[in-house]
């Protein structure tokens, strides 16, 4: 029997090519990079001082300024990537001012191949660039110290924001910043080891707390800028279609209306005030030519599906760079000599993003400048998009990320964008436009629908001898990025890590489109595909009969690392030993560099669901803040269980119907199971925690209720089906 | 639990009953038989477009306050103004009110909810906007001391009132909840706290021992997509033991 090498790191495909598109925006980076921070420290005081890298700033009153390159949405960013270059600048984080950065290329995430937060790689990306960024910012300091005092360098210490000599003398960084600023930048600094960190590994607090509980924190929808005025914007009801004729006048008659503006796809009103605004939007008689979604249904959207998933599927195994990781064996044989085989098809339904802060905008747009205010995950797609709308430049834009209230990747689209830019450019004054909650739940970019057929075979001893998957759905990178030729970027993972030993595999996508847009969604492709071989994994146990967890434990002989994420969530969840009428389910994955397991404890009485607990164990390499990591993976769990329970967009006459939190249904506190989340210690290099805790949490809690009812979910959401 | 809601209800009514569901959804946690009952009463809702649905009732409006007692929830109905015509809510009028105790005189259109008005008009940014219908507890700030949605709460309904925001809990962070928000490090992307923190004040204000069961009844109402659930519980338990220790030094 065959396993899979455990030396070679799997690719990791997850979107890792999904920006290069930007790589083609061109001239707007150079003048960032010349001046970096100035553009997004418009709105501060320049301070006197010094800017020792494209991250760091030392103003000559001793303060700290840190441009992150990375948005904040609550994964922690700023305080996270702070942190790494506080470790080696001798430096309280406490102190440090946290501003975002603008456009530049130094800010480029090398992982994602443009400036962008996804894909859960902010710290992996940044473990050594921002390290050595404040070592080299360190070095600097001393040696500006160091030639002051005519004394040799290497006498000298960085120590809690001061250079200290061996004669005791001691400078502050803000009297050493101008001149240090001047120096070389050194190439080659030492980074400390992990027993040396004072802060990576420490559960510190938060930087961006303090203003996220008195209401100061700024996200998008709070800018203000003088003479600002807001705008509310009708989009086609059927996806796709476009406006026909408009009969403003009830709006344009409304107080506080200023302009009305049409495009081919949508209508903005600016007013003076958000709400005139949007009452003048609900004015408008419109009728929309609907386009070729006029019949779009769910139905339809399944039957293309089904359609697709009869064709042979592209093998994964025929790229170059799955094949070196993955082998196949010869799967259809080995079904055929099969003593036992089985075969499931997993559906997954379409899903919203649904963030806290609905999308918007400000822009004010000059004649030879424009600026926008926006919470985003894409700054350079901010900058093209606002571009193109202004008619302008790109290094004439100058995109300010403000806090995101919510991204879960919605905010790689910037579909909201070039609307506030028109108006503002129409009007001439700053616009703030505001999509309403009926608008961003009915014009999400949606995670895609997936059909995933499993079949697998035993031998007479109950031995998996073959499993095969096809996926069929949408491509989102297809449409994100065209310019990406890689047919299974951000359609397999976890699967691509498929870490089971088997001798015989295979993995084959057939793309089918289904006549809307489809959107990179938290943890992305490894949430249906989680769901699927972990839940045909439990399925194989039972056909086996064997425990759900010994199987897996079998089937990861010899993967060390996987084996104690099992170990450790057997014990942790007490696996075997629920309290009577309780039931449990496990699911495991590995994905962003990480090894995770969840088990869910659930009890079913007369067909209702109730879930006691969530126990998750992970590796996640070494943690920079696992107070950080900790709450994130809460988060994933709590937004995985949201779409597992509840989570499904459905269409009829080419219409969402879903419109708000009354038909769309989260999990709210009342509901929250208790959560119990294990971090297992790891000086391997950090993997990625963001997205991490989502995939298991379907597939362990659907395991839990076949343990409890015997009844197997193989579609999603839960709540569309009988429990009894 | 969803007995008293059919489809046969209007629209107004069915409002009420997502602010109702929202309250009283603990009562059963994640009880597929209730959501279904409840999916089905809410179909009125789903079909229009909750905007529309507000301007179409044409009663008066009718807005329900919850205050959370122990381990039951009251709620208390404020009949707001006289029945509306269509063309009122064009209008301006002149509302005079406080806001974190500051005096305020608004001239705005009649029908604008307090939540654009403390955002737009008083640059009181805290308060965020979540849903418009009362579903998200986003908007949550105090009237009266009691905790309510302002995101429905036309500005007419305001005279006289006395509002509190989430600026106006103190001047440094001072206040228990907040201590305790920022000891735990309860908020991820930020934009729920504002309202889970006013909907906690209000809890502890009224039980200074809450219960799970008591936690579980007054922040229902409120939404935290990124999921700080669980911290926000431990976070009350901490601000109700900050609170006794100031009382009781």
């Amino acid at each position: 029997m065959r396993t899979r090498s455990r030396e070679i790191r799997p690719i990791d495909h997850s979107r890792r090519k999904f920006l290069q598109r930007t790589a083609h925006l061109g001239g707007g980076l150079v003048l960032a990079l010349a001046l970096p921070g100035i553009q997004s420290g418009s709105r501060g005081a320049a301070l006197s001082g010094g800017q020792l890298n494209a991250w760091l700033r030392i103003g000559s009153d001793d303060s700290i300024t840190i441009l992150v390159d990375r948005s904040e949405m609550g994964q922690g960013v700023y305080t996270a990537l702070p942190t790494l270059i506080a470790e080696e600048l001798e430096v309280d984080p406490a102190h440090i001012n946290v501003v975002a950065a603008p456009v530049g290329e130094p800010y480029v995430n090398v992982l994602n191949g443009g400036q962008v937060t996804g894909t859960s790689n902010s710290v992996p990306e940044a473990w050594e660039k921002l390290r050595k960024a404040g070592a080299q910012a360190r070095s600097m300091l001393i040696a500006a110290a160091a030639q002051g005092w005519h004394v040799d360098p290497a006498t000298c210490r960085a120590s809690n924001g001061a250079v200290v000599s061996a004669q005791g003398k001691v400078a502050k960084y803000g009297q050493l910043a101008e001149a240090a600023a001047k120096l070389p930048v050194p190439k080659d600094v030492a980074l400390k080891s992990p027993e040396e960190f004072r802060l990576i590994g420490k559960p510190l607090a938060r930087l961006d707390t303090p203003s996220k509980v008195d209401g100061s924190a700024e996200f998008g929808i709070d800018v203000k800028l003088p003479g600002m005025l807001y705008a509310a914007i009708a989009l086609s009801p059927v996806l796709g279609g476009k406006v026909g004729s408009v009969d403003s006048t009830a709006a344009l008659a409304l107080p506080g209306v200023r302009r009305i503006l049409h495009t081919e796809s949508a209508v903005t009103v600016v007013a003076e005030h958000f709400w005139q605004a949007k009452k003048a939007r609900d004015a408008l008689r419109i009728e929309w030519q609907p386009g070729p979604n006029a019949t779009l249904d769910n139905a339809a959207i399944w039957a293309c599906i089904n359609e697709g998933a009869a064709k042979p599927g592209l093998s994964a195994l025929a790229s170059d760079d799955v094949a070196a990781v993955l082998k196949g064996g010869h799967a259809t044989e080995a079904l055929k000599g099969a003593a036992k085989t089985f075969a499931a098809v997993y559906e997954l339904p379409l899903v919203a993003h649904a963030t806290m802060e609905p999308m918007n905008c400000t822009a004010d747009v000059k004649a030879d400048r424009c600026d926008v205010y926006v919470g985003t995950q894409v700054q350079q797609l901010t900058q093209a998009a606002a571009a193109e709308a202004a008619g302008l430049k790109a290094v004439q834009v100058n995109v300010h990320t403000t806090l995101l209230g919510g991204g879960f990747g919605r905010r790689l689209e910037v579909d909201f964008v070039p609307a506030a830019v028109t108006a503002s450019k129409a009007v001439g004054a700053p616009v703030k436009l505001i999509w309403t909650r009926e608008d961003d739940m009915t014009h999400d970019v949606y995670r895609p629908p997936a059909r995933e057929a499993v079949r697998a075979g035993l031998d007479v001893h109950g031995k998996l001898t073959a499993w095969m998957l096809h996926i069929t759905s949408p491509s989102i990178t297809a449409r994100f990025d065209p310019t990406n030729k890689d047919p299974f970027d951000s359609v397999i993972e976890y699967v691509q890590n498929f870490p089971y030993a088997v001798p015989n595999f295979d993995l084959s996508y057939t793309r089918q489109e289904i006549g809307i847009d489809v959107g990179y969604l938290r943890s992305v492709s490894h949430a249906p595909n989680c769901f699927a071989i972990e839940s045909s994994i439990d399925e194989i146990a039972v056909l086996a009969s064997r425990d759900p967890l010994q199987l897996r434990k079998e089937l990861l002989v010899g993967k060390s690392r996987h084996l104690q994420v099992l170990n450790t969530i057997a014990e942790r969840a007490g696996w075997g030993h629920a309290v009577k009428g309780r039931y449990q389910g496990l699911a495991f994955m590995e994905g962003y560099t990480s090894c995770i397991a969840q088990v869910a404890e659930v009890s079913v009485e007369d067909g209702e669901l109730k879930i006691h607990k969530i126990t998750c164990v992970i590796d996640c390499g070494q943690t920079v803040n696992p107070r950080i990591v900790e709450s994130q993976l809460e988060s994933g769990i709590v937004y995985g269980l949201s779409a597992a329970l509840w989570g499904e967009i459905t269409l009829r006459g080419g219409r969402v119907q879903q419109r708000n939190f009354n038909d769309y249904r989260v999990l709210r506190l009342n509901e929250t199971p208790a959560l119990a989340v294990h971090i297992l210690p790891s000086d391997a290099k950090p993997g990625g925690i963001g997205e991490t805790g989502v995939p298991p949490v379907a597939p362990a809690l659907c395991n839990a209720i076949f343990a409890a009812t015997g009844k197997r979910l193989r579609s999603l959401p839960i709540a569309a089906h009988k429990l009894i | 639990m969803t007995g008293g809601f059919t489809r046969r209800n209007s629209v107004r009514y069915s409002l009420l009953a997502a602010e109702w569901a929202a309250v009283h959804w603990n009562e059963s946690a994640l009880s597929m038989k209730a959501y279904c009952g409840l999916r089905a009463s809410m179909d009125g809702v789903a079909e229009r477009n909750g905007a529309d649905a507000l301007h179409a009732a044409e009663a008066d409006v009718e807005l329900t306050m919850t205050r959370s007692r122990t381990s039951s929830v009251e709620t208390r109905p404020i009949r707001v103004g006289s029945p509306r015509s269509k063309t009122e809510s064009s209008y301006s009028v002149m509302v005079s009110f406080t806001v974190n105790d500051q005096q305020q005189s608004v001239d705005v259109d009649a029908d604008t909810p307090l939540l654009w008005v403390l955002r737009d008009h008083l640059g009181l940014t805290g308060t965020k906007y979540g849903c418009g219908l009362a579903l998200c507890g986003a908007c949550t700030v105090h009237v009266d001391g009691v905790a309510v949605r302002s995101c429905l709460l036309p500005l007419k309904a305001l005279e006289g009132k006395s509002v509190m925001t989430v600026e106006g809990l103190s001047k440094d962070r001072s206040h228990a909840v907040q201590r305790a928000w920022i000891e735990l490090d309860v908020p991820q992307c930020g934009y729920c706290q504002s309202g889970q923190i006013m909907s906690a004040v209000a809890l502890l204000r009224d039980n200074p021992a809450p219960t799970d069961d008591d936690i579980d009844a007054a922040l229902a109402g409120n939404i935290c997509r990124c999921g700080t659930y669980s911290r926000i519980r431990k976070a009350i338990y901490r601000a109700a033991e900050l609170l006794r220790g100031a009382q009781s030094s």
